[in-house]
């Protein structure tokens, strides 16, 4: 232990001796854990985009004018008696003229000729499972009182796919390059062993231990494993921050990217940890490999 | 302090020692001559355990080398220094760096260190050279760079491997002087060396080795140290 700092400034100092062989490792462990970090937020992203769908109401009835209250009730009840629903809600032609206001509120000249009057009652409707959407809008559409249903089951099981695919992907790819960023360290702290096998030779033959010769290759692998790690979060916190308003202007109310800054910082820590492990692995594999003390 | 019985050592077909025997004594100075080839490094090898006997037993200080697990084998390299004929500094660290090296793997301080490495620098007179890379240095420099290294943890034996073998005439008695006075303060040393105009002026006791085996042991009363001390 008295030779640790001893032990870090070799590692240091065979880095800075062979930059080529460091830059190798880190450059491919910078996009390793870029990706990574890309992934994650993706996931994240596309997991709150789902709840918010679901939670939205799932299937909207609209109703024909001059539908009186005892009607809208009489179709509630029958919504609640299929035991499939988890929410109705009644929208008047009032409360729809408020959220269609709040909507256009930057666009006044389509505020300017919509009354209440133009504007549908209707009955919002969740449900516990997609699955059932489609009888619960077939059970609407049969009420006289309902004009016209819509239900958004394509969007959530086309998005869903979607995220699936989207995470089978990133698995794939994260798979490919974190076993690459291994077997990329164990080559350089390969090379590097062979590079001082002379020094390895004089430090056996004064009494270095085992543990003495292994210990600065492996911080080499620590070092390699949590710089890149830290710069790559680092990076994609940047670009996060610099191409986040350009997406969520696009996606308005959908508030999926609003990755605060504890995400990064959870995510920081796991990477530089992630990084730090693959280094430890690669450079311990190395040196059972390469080195015979 | 070094106990040899009935020890050989095969490399596949070929026979590096056949049965050798033997016995070094605390403060001897021994020369092992012969031949190149006739296994004079190996018997240093298997006293520093680079190297395994295919048959029979090493002893250092009673302690049995070939049944030494490899985590004890550092501490035994601890109390042997060794110099060699390539000297093997390491060519990007200067003379103090080269010199401080195995106290550094003790985890001396620096303050500590730089003592310890100048006062044995000052044994073989290369206080002047103390920030030249071996590069810079002659041979004879680089060879007593390497003696200083060997003696820097005060070991109890130093083994030296045709040390004189790289060296002109001049050098090549300057380490020998140095050897001597590690001897005569109480170091034990064995040296291998093909070079008998080294040996043919020195008392100590020669251990001559062919194809193997001890041809010859001039094991005598007095040439030890103190026979050096007289001269």
């Amino acid at each position: 232990m008295k030779n640790l700092p001893r032990l870090i400034k070799v590692a240091f100092a065979r880095i800075i001796r062979n930059p080529y062989h460091a830059l190798a490792a880190f450059l491919v462990m910078f996009l390793t854990f870029f990706v990574v970090g890309a992934f994650v937020l993706i996931s994240i992203g596309s997991n709150r985009l789902l709840s918010y769908l679901e939670s939205r109401p799932q299937v909207t009835a609209f109703l024909k004018d001059g539908i009186g209250s005892e009607k809208v009730e009489e179709i509630r009840e029958l919504l609640s008696a299929t035991k499939v629903v988890s929410k109705t809600q009644y929208v008047s032609k009032e409360e729809a003229l408020k959220i269609y206001k709040e909507r256009n509120k930057n666009e006044p000249l389509l505020n300017e000729f919509v009354t209440a009057e133009i504007l549908p009652a209707s009955i919002e409707v969740s449900t516990y499972k997609l699955e059932d959407l489609p009888k619960i809008a077939t059970t609407l559409e049969k009420e006289e009182a309902v004009d016209e249903v819509v239900f958004q089951q394509n969007i959530i099981e086309t998005l869903s796919a979607w995220t699936k695919t989207i995470r089978n992907i990133g698995i794939g790819v994260v798979t490919f390059l974190l076993v690459m960023s291994l077997l990329t360290t164990l080559i350089v702290i390969g090379l590097n062993i062979s590079l001082h096998q002379d020094e390895i030779e004089i430090m056996k033959l004064v009494g270095a231990t085992s543990w003495y010769i292994r210990v600065p290759f492996i911080f080499e692998g620590i070092l390699y494993g949590s710089i890149s790690a830290l710069v790559a979060t680092l990076f994609l916190w940047a670009s996060y921050i610099w191409v986040s308003p350009t997406i969520q202007g696009v996606f308005s109310d959908v508030p999926f990217l609003t990755a605060s800054p504890t995400i990064f910082i959870y995510l920081l820590g796991a990477e530089i940890l992630g990084g730090a492990l693959i280094g430890i692995i690669g450079a311990v594999v190395a040196t059972r490999k390469y080195l015979t003390v | 302090m070094i106990t040899f019985r009935e020890v050989s050592k095969d490399y596949d077909s070929l026979s590096a020692l056949t049965d050798i025997s033997m016995e070094i004594t605390p403060g001897e100075f021994v020369f092992l001559v012969g031949p190149s080839g006739a296994g004079k490094s190996t018997v240093l090898k298997l006293i520093i355990r680079e190297d395994l006997p295919s048959k029979g037993d090493v002893f250092v200080d009673g302690a049995e080398v070939t049944k030494m697990r490899p985590s004890e084998v550092p501490h035994l390299r601890r109390r042997i220094g060794t110099v060699f004929q390539d000297f093997k500094l390491l060519p990007q660290r200067t003379v103090f760096e080269n010199v401080s090296f195995p106290l550094e793997i003790l985890g001396l301080d620096d303050d500590e260190i730089k003592k310890i490495v100048e006062d044995t620098i000052a044994l073989v007179n290369l206080e002047h050279k103390l920030g030249h890379f071996p590069a810079q240095l002659s041979g004879g420099e680089a060879q007593r760079t390497a003696i200083a290294r060997a003696m820097v943890m005060r070991p109890e034996i130093i083994l030296a491997d045709e040390p004189t073998g790289n060296l002109d005439l001049g050098s090549a008695w300057e380490v020998m002087q140095i050897l001597n006075k590690l001897n005569s303060l109480g170091t034990t040393v064995v040296m291998a060396t093909h070079n008998m105009d080294i040996t043919s002026g020195l008392p100590h006791r020669k251990l001559e080795i062919q194809k193997g085996r001890i041809v010859n042991d001039t094991k005598q009363k007095g040439a030890s140290r103190e026979s050096v001390k007289k001269k």
